[in-house]
């Protein structure tokens, strides 16, 4: 395949046309039935859709996407209360770039830096942490959204700063947990799901065991994926293979990068610094310990105690908006009486529409 | 959000390397790693290497890929 920019190794041998031709037969081949997947990671979402995937499967085998978006889970309150810090004196908020337009009842942080607010986008939380060094004067909060595949990272940076004594750095934390979230779909029953394609890069560091539960509480079986073509349809080979077999395990497909233990290390730094919590999501609401906090021995890093904030309020999704009902998978963008009308990537309603992997985006960009 | 790409190990000092995506050098930090040398591929996200790229288990995957599709 030729691609508009040069070779990458570990992609694009996973790009091969002809062995994709191959696996799509071998998938036609097994399905005899209905069958429903779930990808639950935003990265599998854009991946399926800007390889054109869906249009290759047979008509009986559909794919749902999870709630797998950091961006469009984090609750309105988290924006507002963000925006909030901005506000405050000498404040420099940081976050990743894909929080800038998230709305949240009081506009978002793209406006708010319009307004004058000092809010910078950072690639990494270290970049964050170089900023307060370098400017003593100033509070540096970094905004944590993200899953396991980030918070590691968010708590070698909280251990960094406490080893060197940082005192003008913290972060508020909305980072949420995977499996928890995995768990509050299945016992819902709200949808049927057959299998899960599993994040690959969750997953890096959470490994496999994680999902056990998964196969052994509720028999449905789950497939850790790759992020190229190749993977997502090895992935749903694997799947409906054991569907078919009657069959549910955890198989991982993404065996290059993922180990059934995961990244040990990466595993005892988050949890050296954070530990669970209850945690809300946008559209599913409190899920029993499938956020993180911040572990008291680290607590003055934690934003949400330095500072006096408001007390939060309720906030409910804007009239007509249905991203709650498409991240749980019971509904899918074009249910939606806004999506391509009033709410599109330009002037988003909801956070599905705003995050480049959200479920809506992808639809909107690549068609359903 | 949980975008991450194999980068190449180029360099090591102290915990951070200097790795290689597509011709492209950037830093990244070795904190979450137990070991890493030089020439390991790593995956790449947000300024972290969060676990070594397995070449052998790679070329399995392939191997396979080309069984189920023959």
């Amino acid at each position: 395949m030729k691609m508009n920019r040069p070779y990458m190794k570990y992609l694009d041998e996973f790009c091969d046309p002809k062995l994709a031709r191959g696996l799509i037969k071998a998938i036609e081949g097994l399905v005899d039935r209905e069958i429903c997947l779930m990808e639950v990671c935003g990265t599998h979402t854009v991946a399926i859709f800007k390889h054109g995937l869906r249009g290759l499967f047979p008509k009986s085998l559909k794919l749902l996407s999870g709630p797998g978006c950091p961006v469009c889970v984090t609750p309105t309150q988290d924006v507002d209360t963000a925006i909030w810090i901005s506000r405050q004196k000498d404040v420099v908020l940081t976050t990743f770039g894909d929080m800038m337009r998230v709305p949240g009842t009081i506009g978002s942080l793209e406006k708010q830096r319009a307004n004058g607010a000092d809010i910078r986008v950072v690639y990494s939380v270290l970049d964050a942490l170089e900023l307060a060094k370098t400017n003593p004067a100033k509070k540096v909060v970094f905004l944590g959204v993200g899953f396991e595949t980030t918070s590691p990272s968010i708590a070698s940076c909280i251990y960094t700063a406490n080893k060197e004594g940082i005192s003008n750095f913290w972060i508020y934390v909305c980072h949420k947990l995977i499996p928890p979230a995995m768990r509050a779909l299945l016992e819902s029953g709200e949808t049927t799901i057959d299998g899960f394609i599993c994040p690959g890069h969750v997953s890096t560091i959470i490994g496999s065991l994680p999902y056990e539960f998964i196969a052994s509480e509720f028999n449905v079986p789950c497939v850790i994926s790759g992020f190229e073509p190749l993977d997502i349809l090895q992935s749903v080979y694997m799947l409906i293979k054991q569907i078919k077999e009657k069959k549910a395990q955890v198989q991982i497909q993404y065996s290059r990068c993922v180990k059934p233990e995961g990244n040990e290390k990466a595993l005892a730094m988050l949890y050296e610094v954070f530990e669970p919590a209850d945690s809300n999501w946008r559209g599913i609401g409190v899920i029993p310990n499938s956020g993180l906090k911040i572990r008291q021995g680290y607590n003055r890093f934690d934003a949400s105690i330095h500072f006096e904030m408001p007390t939060s309020q309720v906030t409910e999704e804007k009239s007509g908006c249905i991203c709650g009902e498409i991240l749980r998978g019971v509904a899918i963008p074009i249910d939606c009486p806004l999506f391509a009308k009033v709410c599109t990537p330009e002037e988003p309603i909801g956070a599905c529409m705003v995050s480049s992997e959200g479920t809506c985006a992808a639809y909107y960009k690549y068609g359903g | 959000m949980c975008l991450g790409i194999p980068a190449k190990i180029v360099k090591i000092n102290g915990s951070i390397a200097d790795v290689e995506i597509g011709g492209i050098e950037r830093k990244a930090s070795l904190d979450l790693l137990k070991e890493a040398k030089v020439d390991d591929y790593v995956i790449l996200h947000a300024g972290f290497a969060i676990q070594k790229l397995d070449e052998e288990e790679a070329k399995e995957t392939l191997r396979l890929l080309e069984e189920i599709g023959i």
